[in-house]
């Protein structure tokens, strides 16, 4: 009787194997990895929906964890094996590293990828400009939105240059009604992406600066970026009573249920401000110091795709990302995720009126990235901690921008030697 | 199994079989054997390894290629001597020495005090006392950072109203973001979370204490006041002592609430840095600062001589003075 069983049951299994075998090798699946868990019903609503249409016999899954435990759990899952066949990679250091431990698949010959420009392959290139290992996706760009109602209101234009940013805050304050600028200092970063890397570019003047910096011509405690820690040591009477522990989270609450005017920006906002706002909405560049004449960006190459070179599913990760070079993917992209910039040559078209105002800013001004990104957080101490630190501590007034100025580099001369 | 044992018995010492006394001594000391395999093997599987593992990798340094290479003790010197990685090091464990003193002076006399008051004999509704105030023990850290972010958050709060309501409201500050208020307002949010487990272990030792002993006092003519600190005070001294032990071992190990509510750079300026956050930076990285396993299991290594240190100091120093009764 059990014996009888077994057999049965063998030759089930048999059977389900061999019915099994020849789907699996038509039907092939790709998991990508990404911190991105926003966007998840966008992925497997519009974008998976779209590639199956070209391509219906590879299954996608999008797998997202939390965005802080990225790297960390990525990292953890290449070591061990485990980790998805598309890998979202975050610019510079953290997946070149991946790439030099050879976790990465160089895609310099992807099918594509001469659609995109070197400016956004810098991110994900090696030092020597010659291999590139992810394919550029997606760049946020920083300023200001604004609540249009509340200026209409108290009868104030979007500010063009320093002291006319400085007077509208003044105005709104004077007003009372509204907190001039939802901002906090709690989880140190919106100081320093949001304040410093929002408005410095316009002082350092955007890529010259950035590259100086690598090259050891110029220093952090050069008048630029004293100047720039000085503007938002500027912000603090403007800012929400006790924002010293308000979260990231509450300014972007604050700001969307109306209570605050003017709200230092990252474009990555656009579509949660869209869902939740119920005024109209503005946005303007980051003010230009009075007497500048050209006007600097922070266009910053945020997200990247590359292939896990230990997938098994190698052709099909590749069917994918020269997918995702297409304007096809560009489009809805951009158009689905408004905030996030299409990296690539392809001319798109926004419906969103406030993320097409943003990449407009493009056409307008010069675009670079965040200055401690691309080398210069290489080493210990490490320049972006140093500056949320030292932001944070200049808009909560507890440290002069001179003295910002100096830890930053003391930090820096503590281990970079700038190539001769 | 008893069957297999008994064969193996019989194989291992074939030629006792006349002694039959003493084969007989020898297999009942098997149980023994069995009965401490399982923890032992999880307990060398799951924590002597890791940590042997652990202390091993602090003697390496990475490679970028991915590799490592047997560096000796210059982690270790790095850490203890090195301006930045000392600089950090010391300020988290100074914090963490605040942390633990707040935590002895606040958590543990409260635990202590709700203990002798949930064991006074006319406590009416003791079961509901009880477990309300042991609840928020059971909460995920996460859910308590979070409840209290949001009471002290300057924007939505009720800590301010609250403190408006008697009149206090100039004393409101946004403590979780000021350096000098910040580590002791998470100390006093750790000690409301953990006050339960004082409490109940004191709580247990109270009870344990006999009925006699209390009557006889009051016989004699002590008060209330003289029966909790010359009777049931003593008694419980072990229980404290263990309770501090837990606590200082949780205390230095602490790493959660400080993630959940001040991220990983523990800000403001790292004034709530503690050995936990350092750790956990040091290994996983943060945003731009890419993960460094070696230092980072340096970094647990310092952790882990920390706190033997304490319990040692604990064993000699400590618990030889703290005088046991038989009851």
């Amino acid at each position: 009787m059990k014996a009888l069983k077994l057999t049965g049951l063998l030759a089930t299994t048999g059977l389900a194997l061999a019915l099994a075998a020849p789907a699996a090798a038509q039907q092939q699946k790709l998991v990508i990895e990404s911190w991105r868990n926003d966007d998840l019903a966008i992925w497997q609503e519009k974008i998976i929906p779209a590639f199956n249409k070209a391509h219906p016999n590879i299954t996608v899954e999008f797998s997202p964890t939390a965005p802080k435990d990225y790297n960390a759990a990525l990292n953890a899952k290449l070591a061990s094996g485990t980790a998805g066949d598309i890998i979202t990679c975050r610019p510079f250091d953290a997946s070149l590293g991946l790439f030099q431990k050879g976790y990465l698949t160089p895609l310099s010959d992807l099918k594509g990828i001469e659609n995109f420009p070197d400016t956004a392959k810098v991110a994900w290139t090696t030092d020597d400009g010659k291999t590139t290992f992810c394919l550029p996706m997606a760049s946020v760009i920083h300023g200001f939105i604004y609540n249009a109602d509340a200026f209409q209101e108290l009868g104030i234009q979007p500010p063009k240059t320093e002291s006319e940013f400085f007077a509208a805050l003044e105005k709104i304050r004077a007003d009372g009604r509204y907190t001039p600028l939802a901002m906090g200092t709690s989880e140190q970063w919106e100081a320093a992406t949001m304040g410093f890397q929002n408005v410095g570019p316009n002082y350092w003047q955007g890529e010259a600066g950035r590259t100086k910096l690598i090259k050891g011509q110029a220093k952090l405690t050069d008048a630029e970026y004293v100047k720039t820690f000085e503007q938002i040591a500027k912000w603090k009477p403007y800012l929400p009573k006790g924002f010293e522990a308000q979260t990231y989270a509450d300014s972007q609450n604050m700001f969307t249920l109306g209570r605050a005017a003017i709200y230092p920006a990252g474009s990555w906002e656009i579509a949660l401000f869209n869902q939740q706002a119920d005024f109209k909405m503005g946005a303007f560049l980051p003010p230009k110091p009075d007497n500048a004449q050209e006007c600097y960006i922070s266009d910053h190459t945020d997200i990247g795709m590359g292939i896990n070179k230990a997938s098994k599913n190698q052709d099909a990760a590749r069917t994918f990302l020269e997918w995702a070079a297409t304007k096809e993917f560009a489009e809805i992209y951009a158009n689905e995720l408004p905030g996030f910039f299409s990296l690539s040559k392809h001319e798109v078209a926004l419906k969103d009126p406030l993320a097409q105002e943003f990449v407009n800013w493009r056409k307008q001004c010069k675009s670079t990235i965040r200055n401690s990104y691309q080398i210069l957080s290489r080493g210990e101490p490490n320049l972006e901690n140093e500056m949320w630190a030292t932001s944070a501590r200049v808009v909560s007034g507890t440290l002069s921008p001179q003295d910002a100025a100096k830890q930053l580099q003391a930090g820096l001369d503590k281990w970079y030697k700038p190539a001769p | 199994m008893t069957g297999r044992e008994d064969g193996a018995a019989a194989a291992a010492a074939p030629a006792a079989i006349p002694a039959a006394p003493l084969a007989r001594r020898r297999r009942t000391r098997w149980h023994i054997a069995v009965f401490l395999a399982p923890a032992t093997l999880i307990y060398s599987v799951f924590m002597i390894y890791p940590l042997l593992d652990s202390l091993w990798m602090s003697f390496f340094r990475g490679t970028p290629e991915g590799g490592a290479v047997f560096v000796g003790l210059r982690n270790h010197i790095t850490l203890l001597t090195d301006e930045l990685w000392a600089g950090q090091f010391f300020n988290a464990l100074k914090n963490n020495l605040m942390f633990f003193a707040i935590h002895m002076l606040v958590q543990n006399p409260i635990g202590i005090l709700l203990a002798a008051l949930l064991s006074t004999r006319r406590l009416r509704f003791r079961g509901a006392y009880r477990t309300l105030l042991f609840l928020p023990t059971m909460l995920s850290v996460v859910v308590v950072g979070f409840i209290w972010q949001l009471i002290l958050s300057p924007v939505w709060g009720v800590a301010e109203s609250m403190l408006s309501a008697v009149g206090l409201g100039d004393l409101f500050q946004p403590y979780l973001g000021r350096e000098g208020s910040a580590l002791i307002t998470l100390s006093l949010i750790s000690v409301w979370q953990y006050i339960g487990i004082p409490m109940l272990l004191i709580y247990a030792a109270l009870l344990a204490i006999p009925d006699d002993l209390i009557d006889a006092a009051a016989v004699e003519g002590a008060t209330g006041w003289d029966i909790f600190w010359k009777i049931k005070l003593p008694l419980v001294m072990p229980t404290i002592g263990t309770v501090s032990v837990l606590t200082f071992v949780g205390n230095f190990n602490a790493f959660d609430l400080i993630y959940a509510t001040q991220g990983a750079l523990a800000g403001p300026n790292f004034s709530t840095d503690l050995l936990g956050t350092f750790f956990y930076r040091t290994f996983f990285g943060n945003q731009l600062q890419l993960g460094d396993p070696y230092m980072g299991a340096t970094v647990a290594t310092g952790m882990f001589a920390v706190i033997l240190l304490g319990i040692l100091v604990y064993l000699t120093q400590i618990r030889p003075r703290i005088q046991t009764y038989e009851l």
